[in-house]
């Protein structure tokens, strides 16, 4: 993908299994996942049921649970999944050299609600 | 240092060919030139120039060479004839340090020249050595050539300083490094294993399989060190002595392996202006950024990839010669897949296992024989494969995978491999058992043949759970489960009835089932259960995985370390999440008793930490509401220092001790109650427990505690106390059963400790007392507790056994600074408009 890739340091910040948080001024929040499969995925940091910080729910496979009410949201594509309707944005990320990298465009592009 | 040497192939007719220089003798570089002289052996004139003072060879050998299972003869790929019969001069030992594009020259470290008209850089990787303090102590080594082997041999060799076995600490808990710790532990050494990520080999292997490998690996000596990060190596007289890690442990070590990982060796190009990212760029035929110039093998870039294995350097290889003969064809990228190559540990992994959307992970899993395999299938393609015990189908499936197959035809039978897959009828699982003779056997713990399984089906048992009770097929370990499922499929059709609900689709065991077997089969690591009992999904689900984790908590008090990723976000923060997404902070007043210095305290973190709200609970204590997750740290230091601990409001664990004012004040009051209420807090609060726990005690029959709707009620009466359980004052209101009366404030906090262990170790996750007590009935709590005479001694004192382990404020250790990621942003994104 072309465009400039935001780095926001090493993959060891973020234990498999879990998740954490970067703010963005004048922006939405994004969370970071890290699956128990080593992949990384982000997210705007707010489900699409009533804005449930995502980054605080349980990972499993390549799904977050949503805190609040248990909405189950793909990390993928940011689509609730089962009977619930609603997305979250996603944020193009990256891996290189043992760095996580976001799409700039796509964490300063975006204005909080 | 070995001196350069050289020779010089036979006849080579100069002048009439063109001169092809090669800069690495090894794997890639080699083979670019047979794929050559295979297309057109008169084209070129070859000189290769090798950094190794020796020829042609099989790296990835090198791990069998270490292990003692190979010799270097063995792993020898071309031999001094090879180049001398192919015209080829081999400098061997002299390293290319510049190259002269302009002239078309490469100079090497002695000084020699070589001019080209097309030269191949096939440089390799260089090994990542962490630049921590002691990384440049002799004894400190990396794992890539003969040489790196050979000091690897010399340190096994000698072992200890006091004449003992060698210590060996290997850092990197990926392919290369688990090779290498393999090698020295067959050669003699100890062998620790230091390991950043939670579990090993993170990028080719799921959770499952990594916990697997880890387990074997322990079993055969290892010391495996996951979640370890290197401070500091410590050396002695220039020699290293030790490896100390960022949280004070210290290892000792008379070597120490980095295996941490490669970076393409792009000096040489990127000093000759060559186009560099990661590796070297090359476009689909090899072609780097000057058309004079291939490069090939691990020190390439290929549409954003660079690769560290075999497999792809051939395709390259191929693409290469055809270009550099005249008959481009192209490369257009990899799929990789990955094998340990250590002896009795048969491990596979390939393509993307990481499931999601549309993907759907096909797992099978048989404990008797170790064996985990999980194959991820995405629109009828399969995309991923993680094989570990059994990699007979690994080369099938990685096949499929390439070729993009549509699998949909053998979808069902896909798991169990390539026999099944393409047995026609057998490609359905039942089919496949109908097939079985009668007397084959089934269930191999309790011996039961299929003819025997299916008498007992035609003699009514319709479910799985009345095959299990009436002739124990599948009632032991579970792995034939699938098999019997199958059999009661093909005798009933549809009229199989669903047994009692399972914990979650995960597995088909109920939460008893899983409770038994944790204990009768000694179950320590949710890993372990869900390969054990046959989990369906790679690493379950938000509904099992925090069930599993209060099992093994309950069921391995102090041994058990609490798995945090499967707390739901309460537990894990410590605090009640809020719809805003900031915590409420509920410190414990034991009893609902307070004091000037506590409210005071509360009052100064409400106004420090600018809390909006401040409330009285039900539950007769203080809400401060609105905290930020960054300062929740703070503010439990803040309490901490005032005297205060958690008040677990957010827990599946105790929560108040509701107390009355009792005999200390009131006019009715028959017993302390209120002092009663304290001394059961302190006894009871931090225990994890399948549910929230509430307690109340009331100093007489008025019962202005509220006794009556608790999990477990007190009501002081003249002659004593008594005891009531199973209430609720929630969704749906319970009023307590009485469990019986006793004369003295020991009995009623034995009976109280003994109720709670009873409900911890037999109650299902998330089912609070009084759903419990309809379910099993009253008369079986009486039973557990009172039918032998010592039962509520020996309840209790597992109790308070457990106790000694959860009584450690978790506020204390995160003021403290443990867990700080969990409250601490990545960063923050300040978008330049916004920084002033
Ligand atoms: C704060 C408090 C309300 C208040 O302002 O008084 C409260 C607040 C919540 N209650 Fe409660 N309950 C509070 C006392 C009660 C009581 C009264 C009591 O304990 O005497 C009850 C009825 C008694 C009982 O539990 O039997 C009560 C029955 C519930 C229930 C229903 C439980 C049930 O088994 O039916 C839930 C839902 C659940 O647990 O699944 C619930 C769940 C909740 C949650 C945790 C909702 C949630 O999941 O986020 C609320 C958290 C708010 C927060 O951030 O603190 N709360 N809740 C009380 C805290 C008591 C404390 O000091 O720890
Ligand atoms: C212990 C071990 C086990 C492995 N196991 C496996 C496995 O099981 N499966 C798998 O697919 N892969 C495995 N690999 C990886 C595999 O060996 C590499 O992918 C492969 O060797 C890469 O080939 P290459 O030609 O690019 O690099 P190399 O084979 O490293 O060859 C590069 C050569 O260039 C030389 N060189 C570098 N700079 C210069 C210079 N300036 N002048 C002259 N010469 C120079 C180097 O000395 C080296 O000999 C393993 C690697 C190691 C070390
Ligand atoms: S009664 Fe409902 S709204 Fe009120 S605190 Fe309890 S859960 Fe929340
Ligand atoms: S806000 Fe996420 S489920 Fe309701």
């Amino acid at each position: 993908m072309i465009g400039n890739w935001l780095d926001i340091g090493p993959v060891d910040q973020i234990a498999p299994g879990n998740a954490r948080t970067l703010p963005v001024r004048g922006g939405a929040e994004i969370a970071v996942f890290h699956t128990l499969d080593g992949n990384f995925y982000a997210l705007v940091n707010a489900c699409p049921h009533k804005q449930g910080p995502l980054s605080q729910g349980i990972v499993h496979g390549t799904v977050v649970t949503c805190p609040l009410h248990n909405w189950n949201i793909s990390l993928k594509t940011g689509e609730a999944l089962g009977d619930d309707k609603g997305c979250v944005p996603t944020i193009p990320l990256k891996v290189d050299a043992g760095r996580i990298y976001l799409l700039r465009e796509a964490v300063v592009g975006r204005r909080a609600a | 240092m070995n001196a350069p040497m050289s020779f010089e192939g036979a006849a080579r007719p100069a002048g009439t060919r063109e001169r092809l220089v090669v800069i690495g003798n090894g794997m890639a570089g080699c083979r670019a030139v047979e794929e050559i002289l295979a297309r057109d052996p008169a084209r070129y004139a070859v000189t290769i120039f090798g950094a190794e003072p020796r020829v042609n060879y099989n790296r990835i050998m090198l791990s069998p060479v270490l292990a003692g299972e190979k010799t270097f003869d063995d792993i020898v790929i071309n031999t001094a004839a090879w180049y001398q019969d192919n015209g080829i001069a081999l400098v061997a030992g002299d390293p290319v340090v510049a190259i002269d594009r302009e002239k078309q020259v490469v100079i090497a470290q002695s000084g020699r020249s070589e001019p080209y008209d097309r030269l191949l850089i096939a440089t390799g990787s260089d090994p990542f050595i962490i630049p921590v303090p002691g990384h440049d102590l002799a004894g400190v080594v990396t794992f890539r050539d003969l040489d790196d082997v050979e000091r690897m041999l010399a340190a096994a060799e000698k072992g200890a300083p006091d004449g003992g076995k060698g210590r060996a600490v290997v850092i990197g808990g990926g392919l290369l490094g688990l090779e290498a710790a393999h090698g020295l532990s067959l050669r003699g050494m100890q062998v620790t294993v230091v390991h950043l990520m939670p579990t090993l080999m993170e990028r080719q292997l799921d959770e499952a399989a990594g916990w697997l490998l880890k387990a074997e690996l322990e079993r055969r000596g290892q010391t495996i060190l996951t979640g370890g990060d290197t401070g500091e190596i410590l050396g002695e007289g220039g020699h290293v002595t030790a490896v100390r890690l960022k949280d004070g442990r210290e290892l000792p070590a008379d070597i120490v392996v980095m295996a941490v990982g490669i970076r393409p060796a792009t000096g040489l190009a990127k000093a000759a202006g060559l186009d560099v990212e990661r590796g070297i760029l090359v476009d689909d035929h090899m072609v780097t950024s000057d058309p004079a110039v291939l490069a090939v093998g691990e020190c390439v870039q290929h549409r954003g990839a660079c690769y560290g294995l075999v497999a792809p350097l051939w395709d390259m290889c191929r693409a290469l010669a055809d270009h550099a003969t005249g008959a481009p064809s192209g490369y257009a990228g990899s799929v990789t897949s990955t094998k340990l190559k250590v002896s009795g540990i048969d491990l596979f992994s390939a393509g993307d296992f990481s499931g999601g959307d549309g993907a759907e992970d096909i797992v099978m899993r048989d404990a008797a024989r170790g064996v985990y395999k999980r194959v991820v299938v995405k629109e009828n393609r399969l995309v991923g494969a993680v094989l570990y015990g059994d990699t007979a189908d690994g080369s099938w499936y990685f096949d499929l995978l390439k070729k993009g197959e549509d699998i949909s035809d053998i979808r069902e039978a896909l798991i169990f491999g390539q026999a099944f897959a393409s047995g026609g009828a057998l490609a359905d699982p039942n089919a496949a058992v109908a097939a079985l003779s009668d007397d084959a056997e089934i269930c191999g713990c309790n011996g039961v043949s299929k003819g025997a399984i299916v008498q007992t089906i035609r003699e009514g048992a319709c479910s799985l759970d009345a095959v299990r009770s009436q002739c124990k097929a599948s009632a032991s370990c579970g792995s034939c489960t699938g098999l019997v499922e199958s059999l009661l499929a093909l005798t009933l059709g549809d009229d199989v009835q669903s047994g009692p609900k399972s914990v979650c689709k995960c597995t088909s065991f109920t939460h008893d089932d899983v409770r038994r077997l944790i204990v009768e089969k000694e179950l320590r690591a949710i890993p372990q259960i869900l390969q054990e009992l046959h989990w369906t999904t790679p690493d379950g689900c938000a509904s099992c995985r925090p069930a599993l984790n209060y099992y093994l908590l309950c069921a391995w008090p102090g041994e058990y370390e609490d798995d945090q990723k499967s707390r739901f976000v309460n537990e894990r923060m410590h605090a009640n999440i809020q719809k805003d997404g900031t915590y409420s902070v509920v410190p414990r007043m034991w009893g609902g008793i307070t004091s000037p210095k506590d409210l005071r305290a509360i009052a100064d973190v409400v106004e420090k930490y600018d809390a909006p709200m401040v409330k009285v609970t039900g539950g007769q204590r203080l809400d401060i509401f609105g905290i930020r997750k960054e300062d929740l740290p703070a503010v439990w230091a803040d309490l901490n220092a005032a005297g205060m601990v958690s008040g677990h409001a957010y827990g599946k664990s105790l929560r108040t001790v509701k107390t009355c004012v009792g005999s200390e004040w009131c006019r009715f009051g028959t017993q302390d109650s209120t002092g009663l209420g304290v001394k059961i807090e302190r006894m009871t609060w931090g225990s994890w427990m399948p549910h929230k726990f509430k307690i109340a005690v009331s100093g007489c029959p008025r019962n202005c505690a509220e006794a009556t709707i608790k999990d477990f009620g007190v009501v002081c009466v003249d002659s004593g106390y008594e005891l009531h359980v199973g209430g609720n004052g929630g969704i749906k209101v319970r009023a307590t059963d009485l469990l019986c009366k006793v004369a003295t404030e020991a009995e009623a906090m034995d009976v109280c400790a003994a109720f709670i262990q009873l409900y911890r170790e037999q109650a299902h996750y998330l089912e609070r007392t009084a759903p419990w007590i309809e379910r099993v009935g009253l008369d079986h709590v009486k039973a557990g507790l009172f039918d032998t005479p010592d039962a509520v001694t020996r309840l209790a004192a597992r109790f308070r056994h457990s106790q000694q382990f959860m009584q450690d404020d978790p506020w204390a250790k995160r003021a403290a600074g443990e867990d700080a990621e969990l409250h601490q942003h990545l960063a923050e994104v300040r978008p330049l408009e916004f920084v002033s």
